[in-house]
């Protein structure tokens, strides 16, 4: 606070309220540092209830964003640097889900149920692009009508393939069951040590790759000449095309990332849920959800909306179980009431 | 697509019969889309092993089969009944197959009286209870029925005293439910939290990790890939309580998932309609003949209570209609009264009908058992005979208990009576 009161007498109003938004943002951050690491009080208990499912529904609301973010950040960087709405990314999810199963059975290789995963549905998404896309640019309602065509299609041919079972992708046996955290639940009673929080093993691992993912992309886009091209297609196309670049290029090659993450994201999705006719559509919706809270276009967006959904999800199943499925729609509307492009999208 | 093909192939090849009698139609309906996809398709193997027993046809009469698939929505219930009786114009429709959907059927079919309608297999209670349609049959007992004789033997067999449920927050798993939690609390057990979660709840972790830890038992009222799906992660969290099965939970759909956390489940005590390895040669019979009719890959390791459901009800539609020889002119009359009338020796037990027109027959308490190949099935532990809708209870008692809903059965109310 300190900080934040010096810097308003020689820098004036608006630096005063960045600040405070910044020292609101920590103490945020230290209440929830807290909440997760300190054992709790009698009091906390009485009102939130036991930690252990607290913690729970914070971690599994984070992992499960970061499945979200994995499906939702293709379709947001598509969007933002091509303009194009591609409603069969929910099929592009499931499609990877199924060939991820295909491959880990046949296999018996989880790992490698990822990049063939990736690469099956970049090329699916080059396709697209350069067949669908690319003949229908700027003319976004022939391009939203013909995605949901095309996602019907392959609903059916999936539903044609594999039927309506249900199949879960098999995690390793070294990521399967639970470890123990280093996040304290209670103090126990008997012999007043004290007790860890176990969680899935899988789900930790998920979570480490997804924010190696979504680090790399971030450093990608701001660091590296190929994330200059791209911020700067997304700016202004024409411009960045008359300049020499080869844009459709740069258009392709991001379709593809985007669609083969979706991809990655179907075996992820296999792997701790599971995969049945339905997901596609499922995900296009919580994936558009996503994007609309955090802003068309923003990979930083994608990530906040991601774990806000992912977090409203779980807390709300576990404390108003009844409205958990209001619960995300409710934080979209908000958000499109206050403020329509997004927690962190442009004007 | 297939789906459409094959009704259009249907619908081609008794067209070509016609010349014997003027064809029957038949909406079928069934969960062919969403969640119960799985569900639905083992329905449609029922339905259509009967009509392969009776060779598509009659009385003399070639049956035709108009196909309205739904998504276990009560709304696509009706888009689809609507279609089938208003566009394709059916004499009967064997229908739907999720619980509310059998509600709206229940009220729609009060507005087609032209029309006799089957139930598939859906079982929610107020279907056939309240408010119950004239032409409105139903062959399958209903999801409280399906768990007579299951609180019983957890509390007296297995000493399972203190229990946590979570189910899913529709009429067939309140209904489902409070059989169980009736007949449970009754015998003196207790039933300390009840968690409802939303049908097509796909990520149970936050709910796993907040069960208590402190009873002896978990019920579980899931079914489908919600089922598959909460398996999967309390398997991942390292789950190890006791589990009871509702009845869906431990059906033909979950028990040949892919994957190994169906295995969680092997020794689970459950209900329902069907025994997979009962010995009765009736019942054996059945499996044997639904074996035959498709290879392995196309079906399950044998019959799911949806295959038998709607064998049945399309059974009795076919016997029915025999002892009217094919006859619907005088406005169904006939048919309906042979319909209400009908004692169906099904591979599952004797059925007879009340006087709201809704199944009186036998339950099963099962657990489920790994077979020799590797796959999971259900075994006979008890079968009880003549089971009602009003669950033994008199008039005034089934009066107190209240309709299926979340707060039904307040078990300290209902303990030790």
């Amino acid at each position: 606070m300190a900080d934040a009161q010096s810097s308003s007498s020689t820098a004036g109003p608006l630096a005063t309220a960045k600040s405070r938004w910044w020292a609101a943002g920590g103490v945020a951050a230290l209440v929830v540092l807290w909440l997760i690491f300190a054992v709790w009080p009698d009091w906390l208990v009485a009102i939130l209830g036991r930690k252990k499912v607290f913690v729970n529904a914070l971690l599994n609301g984070v992992t499960l964003g970061a499945l979200y973010f994995l499906v939702a950040s293709g379709f947001t960087l598509i969007f933002g640097l091509m303009r194009n709405v591609n409603l069969a990314h929910g099929s592009l999810y499931l499609f990877g889900a199924y060939l991820g199963y295909e491959v880990s059975r046949i296999t018996g290789s989880w790992l490698l149920a990822f990049p063939i995963a990736f690469l099956a549905m970049a090329a699916l998404g080059t396709l697209l692009q350069i067949f669908v896309f690319r003949r229908l640019d700027g003319q976004d309602l022939q391009q939203t009508l013909i995605t949901i065509g095309i996602s019907v299609v392959l609903a059916d041919i999936m539903l044609w393939i594999w039927g309506g079972s249900f199949y879960q992708i098999l995690a390793p046996d070294w990521l399967s069951g639970p470890v123990e955290t280093f996040i304290p639940s209670s103090v126990s009673r008997r012999t007043g040590e004290l007790i860890y929080i176990k969680y899935p093993a899988v789900r930790l691992f998920i979570l480490v790759c997804a924010v190696i993912i979504g680090v790399g992309m971030w450093y990608i886009l701001n660091r590296s000449k190929l994330g200059m091209l791209i911020r700067a297609g997304v700016d202004d196309r024409e411009m960045l095309a008359a300049s020499g670049v080869r844009i459709q290029l740069i258009f392709v090659s991001i379709f593809a990332f985007g669609a083969g993450l979706a991809g990655v994201a179907g075996v992820v999705g296999g792997t701790f849920q599971s995969i049945a006719p339905g997901e596609d559509t499922r995900f296009l919706l919580s994936s558009l959800v996503v994007v609309i809270v955090g802003g068309m276009g923003s990979i930083p967006g994608a990530a906040l909306g991601a774990i806000l959904i992912g977090c409203a999800e779980q807390f709300g199943s576990v404390y108003a179980p009844t409205y958990s499925v209001v619960l995300t729609f409710v934080i979209m509307v908000a958000v499109l009431a206050f403020r329509p492009q997004g927690l962190l999208g442009r004007a | 697509m297939k789906r459409i093909l094959l009704a259009a192939l249907l619908a081609s090849s008794s067209t070509l019969a016609y010349a014997e009698g003027e064809p029957l139609k038949i909406g079928f309906m069934a969960t062919l889309e969403g969640p119960f996809t799985v569900l639905g398709e083992d329905g449609q193997r029922g339905f259509e092993l009967a009509l392969r027993e009776a060779d598509y046809e009659v009385a003399g009469r070639p049956i035709e089969v108009i196909v309205g698939p739904t998504d276990a929505s009560p709304e696509s219930a009706l888009r689809a009944a609507r279609k089938l009786v208003e566009q394709d114009e059916v004499d009967i429709v064997i229908g739907p197959l999720s619980g509310s959907e059998g509600i709206a059927m229940r009220d729609y079919s009060k507005t087609v009286p032209q029309v006799t309608f089957i139930n598939g297999i859906s079982g929610a209670q107020e279907t056939t209870l309240v408010d119950p349609s004239e032409t409105f049959y139903r062959y399958n007992m209903d999801g409280a029925q399906w768990t007579i004789g299951l609180g019983d033997y957890v509390f007296n067999e297995k000493g399972w005293e203190v229990v946590a449920t979570i189910a899913e927050d529709y009429s067939f798993g309140y209904t489902n439910f409070m059989g169980f939690a009736l007949e449970f609390c009754r015998a003196g057990g207790d039933i300390v939290e009840r968690q409802w979660v939303p049908l097509g709840t796909k990520d149970f972790s936050s709910i796993i990790a907040a069960l208590p830890e402190d009873v002896d038992a978990l019920y579980l009222g899931l079914g489908g890939a919600d089922a598959v799906n909460f398996l999967n992660q309390y398997l991942q969290a390292g789950g190890d309580a006791n589990l009871i099965g509702g009845t869906i939970m431990v059906d033909g759909t979950v028990l040949s998932s892919e994957g190994r956390a169906k295995e969680v489940l092997i020794g689970t005590p459950s209900s329902g309609p069907q025994a997979d390895t009962w010995d009765d040669p009736n019942w054996q019979g059945f499996v044997t003949a639904y074996q035959e009719a498709w290879p392995p890959e196309q079906r399950f390791p044998s019959p799911s209570l949806l295959a038998t459901g709607y064998y049945n009800s399309t059974n009795a539609m076919l016997a029915a209609m025999e002892a009217v020889d094919g006859d619907l002119s005088d406005g169904q009359a006939g048919f309906r009264a042979a319909l209400a009338s009908l004692e169906l020796d099904a591979p599952n037990g004797m059925i007879s009908l009340d006087g709201n027109r809704q199944a009186i027959g036998s339950n099963f308490v099962t657990e489920v058992v790994q077979m020799d190949d590797g796959t999971l099935a259900t075994q006979l532990v008890n079968k009880i005979d003549g089971v009602e809708q009003t669950l033994g209870l008199t008039s005034e008692q089934f009066a107190e208990l209240g309709l299926p809903s979340r707060d039904v059965v307040d078990c300290t109310a209902w303990q030790g009576r």
